[in-house]
């Protein structure tokens, strides 16, 4: 039930988490995760609903702030950091939302390219161009980028804020539910994108997700949070086949074993 | 004692709620106001934050005037007309749509307009992620969202209020000359000649004021909205009913301000 971190002489991971707690009103949701990330790794957390996975990377993202721990990327405290510091960072960092979260306000393109406007390294003239390249490394044509977000579908969605995440050429990409709500085809495509973009950036990805065959196509190494816990890390590959009764009860989704929902009968 | 204790304690507790409400509706305006003179900034989002306010207001806020500028002429008419004073119609409407009515009624039409429209839009982004989305791209979502529509709500509120004193006069020289028999030129004399310049300027103070109170609280509502549809639907409803009540309570004090000696 030990997580498995690899020996501190393994190198600095880019990001490090040690003792992470949160808890909201009486609900503990972290209760003491440690969690090493290596620089161009993909990592996939796995996890139930309520498990604290989310809340995990959204305190790696500074939209959560914990109430004990550390988090360090490339060795450097981010908690300790002023805003501008955590600007700085925020720019090495992209993410995709489950839901995509696209701004409905704005035109595809602008979605895209919202990165790059706000801190003014491109035009506007100059950012539609940009937004079709972009588009098109996720697959989609240019001319999606005219539409607007509620005109698209899920699996067209998630493909712009893949596009979204990416466009600035990001070293650490954050992918929240990245299949959730898509069909299978849907979601291997998806996933398969992830996989091509992270690969060509050569970032560090981490992922959550309960969706195993979306975790063994994106992961490198997984890590399973249970209760506010990491419980377990290694290769993704194995998922299913670990020999941990907890990850491989999740793995297959059976109803028996040392993961107990807690339905009322 | 029980009962009285415990009376007292739902007293304690409003209060305290009240204050630690008041208290972080102040820290969220002044955390606003500071993003204005802070770069970036964003003058396309307070344009279109101002073209929302300003223009798409006009008829509402123009038809509101317009009428209450008619009803002011014809109840002043019939009361003053008891001890012979119609001759003072004029005044009187002129001087309660500038220094009253019509920041008032603006503020409270805007407030139902725009107050609820900023309460949706920011709360469907808040419960969609889209502003957790805003700060992992590296901007500011008090400075992107909040900040320009505070800006635009006390700049457009006080050009809508010039237009509602416009109108509202007209509305009432409308029912004093077709209705009441009163000379068009005559009516709009003793309408000029009774106004000064401060009646005009409190209003537009107050307007601005306004303004800004109705874009604070739709924007604060919405950011701090929870739980999804229903979430938003309750910021919006607190966004409208807070502003209201804030408006008219505002418009005593900037009252005793201006006019009290």
């Amino acid at each position: 039930m030990s997580s498995t971190l690899p020996p501190a002489s393994a190198g600095t991971p880019k990001i490090r988490l040690r003792g992470l707690k949160k808890t909201f009103g009486t609900k503990k949701v972290l209760d003491g995760v440690d969690l090493d990330v290596q620089a161009g790794q993909g990592m996939v957390i796995l996890g139930g609903s309520g498990s604290g996975k989310s809340v995990t990377i959204k305190s790696i993202l500074g939209l959560i702030q914990p109430d004990a721990g550390t988090i360090e990327i490339d060795g450097r405290d981010v908690l300790s950091m002023n805003r501008r510091e955590r600007e700085a960072l925020n720019d090495r960092i992209g993410m995709l939302f489950q839901n995509a979260a696209l701004f409905d306000s704005l035109p595809v393109w602008e979605n895209v390219c919202f990165k790059l406007l706000a801190q003014k390294r491109i035009t506007r003239a100059k950012a539609r161009d940009k937004a079709g390249e972009i588009l098109n490394q996720v697959g989609l044509d240019g001319s999606v980028g005219d539409l607007s977000p509620s005109e698209l579908s899920g699996g067209m969605q998630k493909r712009v804020g893949l596009a979204r995440a990416i466009a600035t050429q990001p070293d650490i990409i954050f992918f929240d539910e990245p299949t959730t709500g898509l069909d299978p085809i849907m979601g291997a495509v998806i996933d398969g994108l992830i996989v091509d973009c992270v690969k060509k950036l050569g970032a560090t990805a981490v992922s959550i997700t309960h969706d195993m065959a979306s975790a063994r196509r994106i992961g490198d190494t997984a890590a399973m949070i249970h209760k506010g816990r990491i419980v377990w890390t290694g290769p993704a590959a194995t998922l299913g086949d670990t020999g941990n009764a907890m990850v491989d009860q999740f793995a297959r989704g059976e109803r028996e074993g040392p993961i107990s929902m807690e339905l009322r009968k | 004692m029980q009962y009285l204790l415990n009376f007292l304690a739902a007293i304690g507790r409003s209060v305290l709620g009240l204050c630690r409400g008041a208290g972080a509706i102040a820290l969220f305006a002044v955390e606003g106001v500071s993003h204005l003179v802070r770069p970036p900034f964003y003058p396309r989002l307070i344009g279109r934050a101002f073209v929302e306010i300003a223009y798409f207001s006009l008829p509402v806020v123009s038809l509101t005037a317009v009428f209450t500028g008619m009803v002011l002429a014809l109840q002043s008419y019939s009361g003053f007309s008891r001890f012979g004073a119609e001759s003072a119609v004029a005044n009187v409407v002129v001087l309660s749509i500038t220094r009253e009515l019509g920041p008032v009624l603006a503020g409270l039409m805007v407030a139902g307009r725009i107050g609820a429209s900023f309460a949706a839009e920011i709360g469907t982004m808040r419960v969609t992620d889209q502003i957790d989305a805003l700060t992992t791209l590296s901007t500011n979502p008090m400075k992107y969202l909040v900040a320009p529509r505070l800006l635009a709500g006390a700049l457009a509120m006080p050009l809508l209020v010039v237009v509602a004193d416009i109108l509202g006069v007209m509305g009432g020289w409308l029912i004093g000359t077709a209705k009441l028999g009163f000379g068009s030129a005559s009516y709009l004399n003793s309408t000029l000649n009774f106004l000064e310049p401060m009646d005009v300027i409190s209003g537009l103070v107050k307007a601005a004021v306004f303004g800004f109170l109705v874009a604070l609280m739709g924007s604060y509502h919405g950011y701090n909205s929870k739980g999804g549809a229903q979430g938003v639907g309750a910021a919006t409803t607190a966004a409208v009913v807070s502003s209201s009540i804030l408006i008219l309570a505002l418009d005593y004090v900037l009252t005793e301000m201006f006019f009290s000696r």
